[in-house]
């Protein structure tokens, strides 16, 4: 029986969604540096994926060949990747706090050789649909069923690879690829509209041959039933995922400038605050 | 008959699927006839276009998965166009990934300067966790395929266009990581050499015999790890390295020499190779005579680098 089949508990779930919020805050603080715009946009998106979607994960043995994968495209958002294999049981608590220290399992971008439940190293963008990809082709000649799940920023669709890969998932009829793309709108030095527009994304993907599904990204119920429904097509199906930058952080919320800052003592303890209440 | 060691490299992988289990991802190149893979092995081969990043992407996401893969297209698409791509996804997290790269140096002739790989070692030999093989005749392209169907990390094969002489009798052998003596008439110079021009050099050591002067020529077919201690070794016995390559003199084989004698060995040294320019179209020899990489000009060096005319 899968996950999707018995019966949700939604609430629990977006406790779990706001419990990694608070651990990407934290973490982030600690560091002293990071990126908490985008892990905080993608918090209902992650959650949802290694709490219910994602099949055959065993924290024990994270190399199970017929688990499904997941891609961080985005890498610099990992704290909220860190966060849920943290709470999923990949490893202790007391990693979290050694966000990009040295000697630490957690780098500043993800590394699969130091992080136990990393499916890929990853951080330069971009690329991540070419490496899930990649795994979604190797499924399908070793006769594994898992599906591959990529999770790209929107910035990120400016890279050209993305393209690339996006054509080739079509043309190799990756039915086991799902793309997430966290429409949040914001990169670094402004919105995606300003800095280099991508929409219509709909139009674009359904004319490289994919299957379009949208939803609100930061509503959970939404999102699983969103990847419900992106489970149950053949692939490649990507769901544009509308979210908020910063989101669950008042001050955070929308705000460019919080794509890779790091909250100080009184701004932590204000976002501690509100993800608790 | 000669053949290429792209063609060699690519018919003995062909040869090898019916035993050993990997994949093959081609960008739409006739690059090594691995193009013809899928033909033998369709579930095996994937065709990725024109579109050399995501070849590379889509390589390291097949070998994360306890694949072994090979890449391959032209030299200057696998380091230049996908250099990055190598980089973060092979080489940092350590895949099995073989890129292989062909059409490098002078002898890609009337394709010019675009698609003539000069600087590639270079770039591939400034990559953590990346091992460099440079066959110079069929008979070591073709071990070099065995070895790499084998090998588990990193690794670039670095091939040449067109037909190279034969060198290697039957007994040839492929050990990773060490230079071999492949003759030897005095300790007056050591020719370090690697690839198609380890013809010239022999050429070259052939002539010098003829006037009297005995030399010893080295094949360096694994590039990186550099063999340093029959490198050092050359150095001590004979006092004078020339190294001759089919690349720029800037981070190929000659650095790499250079590097290690630095260190370890200060000897007198000269570097034949393509100096700091870019190619042209034309036959491969007119070039090598114009970029002076003939065997006389090989000879010279040496001649010159022992102070006798």
């Amino acid at each position: 029986m899968s996950a999707s089949e018995r019966e949700r508990d939604i609430a629990a779930l977006e406790q779990m969604a706001q419990r990694l919020r608070r651990d990407v805050v934290g973490m982030i603080a600690a560091a002293g540096s990071g990126h908490p715009g985008g892990s905080l946009s993608a918090a209902e998106i992650v959650t949802a994926l290694y709490f219910d979607i994602l099949e055959n994960l065993d924290p024990n043995d994270p190399q199970k060949p017929e688990r499904d994968r997941f891609v961080l495209s985005k890498g610099h958002c990992c704290p909220i990747l860190y966060a849920a294999l943290c709470r999923r049981g990949y490893f202790g608590e007391e990693h979290l706090s050694k966000l990009r220290q040295y000697g630490s399992i957690l780098q500043g971008h993800p590394d699969m050789n130091k992080t136990p439940g990393v499916d890929i190293s990853s951080g330069s963008l971009g690329n991540g649909l070419s490496v899930g990809l990649g795994m979604a082709l190797s499924g399908r000649y070793r006769r594994l069923g898992y599906r591959v799940y990529v999770l790209l920023g929107d910035g990120e669709l400016q890279e050209g690879m993305v393209w690339e890969a996006a054509m080739c998932a079509a043309h190799h009829r990756a039915r086991n690829l799902i793309a997430i793309v966290d429409c949040n709108n914001l990169q670094i030095n402004g919105t995606v509209d300003e800095i280099m527009r991508v929409e219509p994304l709909p139009d674009k993907f359904r004319a490289f041959g994919w299957k379009v599904l949208e939803a609100p990204g930061n509503e959970m119920e939404a999102v699983l039933a969103a990847l419900d429904e992106a489970k149950a097509l053949e692939g490649p199906v990507v769901l544009l995922a509308k979210t908020t930058k910063g989101k669950g952080v008042s001050f955070m919320e929308n705000i460019a400038a919080w794509h890779g800052l790091a909250p100080d003592k009184a701004q932590t303890a204000q976002a501690l605050a509100e993800l608790r209440g | 008959m000669a053949v290429a060691t792209r063609i060699a490299f690519g018919k003995e992988l062909t040869e090898l699927a019916k035993t050993k289990d990997f994949l093959v991802c081609n960008a739409d190149t006739k690059a090594c006839a691995l193009e013809n893979f899928g033909e033998h092995y369709p579930d095996r081969s994937f065709s990725i276009g024109i579109a050399e990043q995501n070849l590379m992407g889509v390589a390291a996401g097949l070998a994360s998965c306890g694949n072994k893969v090979f890449a391959s297209t032209f030299a200057v698409f696998t380091s230049m166009r996908a250099c990055e791509q190598v980089r973060q996804f092979i080489c940092y997290p350590n895949l099995n990934v073989t890129v292989v790269g062909t059409h490098v140096g002078l002898q890609v002739g009337g394709d010019g300067a675009t698609h003539a790989a000069i600087e590639d070692v270079a770039i591939m030999r400034s990559m953590p966790n990346m091992t460099i093989v440079q066959p110079a005749d069929e008979r070591a392209a073709r071990a070099m395929a065995r070895f790499a169907a084998d090998f588990t990390d990193p690794l670039y094969v670095r091939l040449h266009r067109n037909p190279s002489a034969d060198i290697y009798g039957p007994g040839y052998r492929f050990e990773p990581g060490r230079a071999q003596t492949v003759l030897s008439s005095g300790s007056r110079a050591a020719i370090v050499s690697s690839g198609i021009l380890l013809n010239k050099a022999l050429e070259a050591a052939r002539l010098l015999e003829s006037q009297g002067i005995g030399v010893k020529v080295i094949d360096v077919s694994t590039l990186k790890p550099l063999d340093d201690e029959a490198i050092v070794q050359a150095a001590r016995e004979t006092g004078a390295i020339v190294t001759v390559e089919d690349h720029s003199i800037i981070g190929g084989l000659g650095s790499a020499v250079a590097e290690v004698l630095g260190e370890r060995c200060p000897t007198k040294m000269k570097r034949v190779g393509i100096r700091d320019r870019f190619a042209s179209s034309g036959d491969p020899e007119r070039l090598y005579a114009e970029h002076s990489m003939t065997s006389a000009d090989i000879a010279a060096a040496v001649k010159e680098l022992i102070g006798r005319r």
